[in-house]
């Protein structure tokens, strides 16, 4: 049978349509703080804008208006740049060992994955819980940093399962084969090989870390990070300065995905640049 | 010539001895033990799962053998790490490193030993240059192609200055016209290096065209290990007169035993050979190969006949254009497919056709007896065996 293959059918348009509603949905209110974030200085927090300004983003950093905004901040990198070496460091070491089937390998990969499907609020009430129990006083970069762990480890122990299933064993053995120590190995042939993976869990530790909320409300101590800041201004703050907050914390995410996705292409096209095929080898036919 | 007198300094011989390797309930190698002479070039050839590369990874060091001694020029290596034995691994997959230029893969083990930056390149453009590939040395392996990424494996291991380099399958990634070429650059590699080199493969006309010693595997036993020539025209048992092809195999039980000859019942025909010294009694199951360029076809009378001596009766099944000669298959003549392969000059004098009856026959003389199942892998005979094939060099 002959179709016109200029002529779409109509169910495209209905899925056209419906696709557009959903990237509305999803950027439509990011994009209305954005905006609203550059509101005048005598404007509110809803349209119309009255003016524009960028009087709102310094608002940011004046701690008794706004909160202790730079503050949270700070803590919120600090600990997600904790959590994302921590992660890798884990995930990595756990990947390889989990390639071998060890005594009770299964029961460790359940209990490892547990953790992603129990609730996150229950997690950070039970690692308060504790901390009280034993009398130490919770920190963000201590419980709120175990807690965090529970959620980025198993995220990177999956991660890993999926890089190291296309790693071929046989890259360690010749490096064995080429006098290399263990350590030689680890470091000179698995850790490059393994590099674009790893930037990939150091991706996930990070964001999620860095707009975690459930699992740190409760064991945060008494300094917060930011995404509880910013539900502590949701309630006290009434100006633009709340937008121009999201804006900020949204562009910090942006930056660090476009980073981490950057250097993964710039990896792997520099590894997969296919040979010049104009200019066929001389040697290959010597 | 004897391949250790090519090189009377040659390092690299090896001796298995008793070796078995057990993965779980499984047991991949069964008792085995072979001699490799210094500065041979060793095929071992089966089919997958036979235990070959089992073997081969365990003299690199890759595997610890459950059972028995790994021994490289009198020393028994079983428990040394690779560079301590002298060995070096082609892997089939070749391995380069992804992320090292083709100078750095090959300088590798020279970094690993702590040799400078300078010294390390110059050596590994060196061996770049050996074995043609020195205009590469920036690019990265995935710039190359499979042969190319192939000489870079090589000058990678050679650069440990092994005693023994040990190929996985190195032809098996390359294309029919690469693998013809590479095949001939190995042999001169090895010649020019004069080490021992073990090559794994699969592929019956590979090992007979590189083999000093050529190691016929069948589930973890050695079928037969001697020279290509002996192995091909000489299978010992029906299981290499099959695997290696170019022989067909009468078999079937003894009904009858004459002065000097013995007669088979193989499917439903009788077959008349001139019988060997020590004949087999009567009811005793019986194979015998002959080989399928040593036989003369003639048509046959078309309700058959008998065949008389040294020959079988059968129909053409088929024919096969090969350029420079056909194969033709017979059907109905023994119990096993019977192939007979002509020049074409001859066949094409007097051209036959599918479905006619044919008259196959051969001398006296080309019949050769095979041993009965039993296999070769026990220490005395296998040396036997090994000692028959230095002697026959190439």
């Amino acid at each position: 049978m002959q179709r016109d293959l200029g002529k779409r059918p109509w169910t495209f348009y209905v899925l056209a349509a419906f696709f557009a509603l959903f990237v509305l949905f999803l950027y439509g209110p990011m994009s209305a703080i954005f905006v609203l974030s550059f509101q005048g200085p005598t404007g509110g927090l809803t349209f119309p804008m009255n003016g524009v300004s960028l009087r709102w983003f310094s608002a940011l950093f004046n701690q008794e208006r706004t909160g202790d905004f730079a503050g949270g901040f700070t803590r919120s990198i600090l600990l997600a740049l904790l959590v994302l070496a921590l992660t890798v460091a884990i995930s990595v070491m756990a990947g390889l060992a989990f390639r071998r089937r060890f005594f009770g390998s299964t029961a460790v990969f359940y209990l490892a994955v547990a953790s992603l499907i129990m609730p996150g609020l229950l997690v950070g009430l039970g690692v308060g819980l504790v901390y009280q129990t034993v009398g130490v006083a919770p920190t963000w970069f201590g419980s709120a940093l175990g807690a965090q762990l529970t959620w980025t480890l198993p995220f990177g122990l999956l991660i890993m399962f999926a890089v190291l299933s296309r790693f071929d064993r046989a890259f360690e053995e010749a490096g064995r084969d080429l006098g290399a120590s263990h350590w030689q190995i680890f470091w000179m042939v698995v850790v490059p090989i393994l590099f674009p993976g790893m930037i990939a869990v150091a991706l996930f530790g990070f964001t999620l870390s860095y707009d975690e909320f459930p699992r740190t409300l409760l064991t945060v101590g008494a300094e917060n990070t930011l995404p509880l800041e910013i539900w502590g201004m949701t309630t006290n703050v009434t100006s633009p300065a709340l937008y121009a907050l999201g804006t900020v914390t949204t562009l910090v995410s942006f930056t660090v995905i476009a980073l981490a996705l950057g250097s993964i292409a710039i990896i792997q096209s520099r590894r997969s640049r296919r040979p010049i095929s104009a200019r066929t080898p001389a040697t290959d036919v010597s | 010539m004897i391949p250790g007198e090519r090189h009377p300094t040659a390092r690299g011989r090896i001796e298995l001895t008793g070796v078995t390797k057990r993965f779980g309930e499984t047991i991949a190698v069964k008792n085995i033990s072979l001699t490799i002479p210094a500065g041979s070039y060793c095929c071992l050839l089966g089919p997958s799962g036979c235990g070959k590369t089992t073997i081969l990874r365990m003299i690199a060091g890759h595997e610890s053998p459950t059972d028995g001694a790994v021994l490289i020029d009198g020393e028994n290596v079983v428990g040394l790490p690779p560079v301590r034995r002298g060995t070096a691994m082609m892997f089939q997959s070749y391995a380069l490193f992804p992320h090292l230029s083709c100078v750095d893969n090959v300088a590798f083990n020279l970094k690993v030993r702590g040799v400078p930056k300078a010294e390390r390149h110059q050596r590994a453009r060196e061996m770049l240059a050996r074995v043609r590939m020195e205009t590469f040395a920036d690019r990265l392996p995935a710039q190359l192609s499979g042969g190319q990424q192939q000489r870079i494996a090589l000058a990678r291991a050679l650069i440990t200055d092994p005693r023994v380099l040990l190929l996985d399958e190195p032809l098996s990634a390359l294309d029919e016209f690469l693998r013809l070429q590479m095949r001939g650059e190995l042999r001169r590699i090895q010649a020019e290096v004069g080490i021992t080199f073990i090559h794994v493969t699969h592929t019956q006309m590979e090992a007979i065209a590189l083999a000093d010693l050529l190691v016929v595997m069948d589930q973890g036993q050695i079928e037969q290990a001697a020279s290509a020539r002996e192995v091909y025209d000489q299978p010992r048992t029906g299981y290499v007169a099959r695997f290696m092809g170019g022989q067909n195999v009468l078999s079937g039980t003894v009904v009858r035993r004459g002065t000097n000859t013995l007669t088979i019942e193989s499917g439903a025909k009788e077959v008349t050979l001139t019988a060997p010294n020590a004949p087999p009694g009567e009811g005793a199951s019986f194979e015998a190969a002959v080989r399928r360029d040593h036989i003369r076809l003639s048509r046959a009378a078309s309700n058959g006949g008998q065949p008389g001596m040294n020959a079988v009766i059968g129909r053409v099944a088929a024919i096969e254009y090969q350029g420079t000669w056909l194969k033709i298959t017979l059907e109905e003549a023994c119990s096993e497919e019977f192939v007979v392969n002509v020049p074409d000059n001859i066949f094409f004098a007097d051209p036959l056709s599918v479905g006619e009856p044919v008259l196959a026959r051969w001398d006296a003389g080309e019949i050769h007896f095979l041993a009965a199942g039993a296999k070769a892998s026990t220490g005395s005979s296998a040396l036997g065996h090994t000692e028959m094939a230095t002697a026959g060099g190439r």
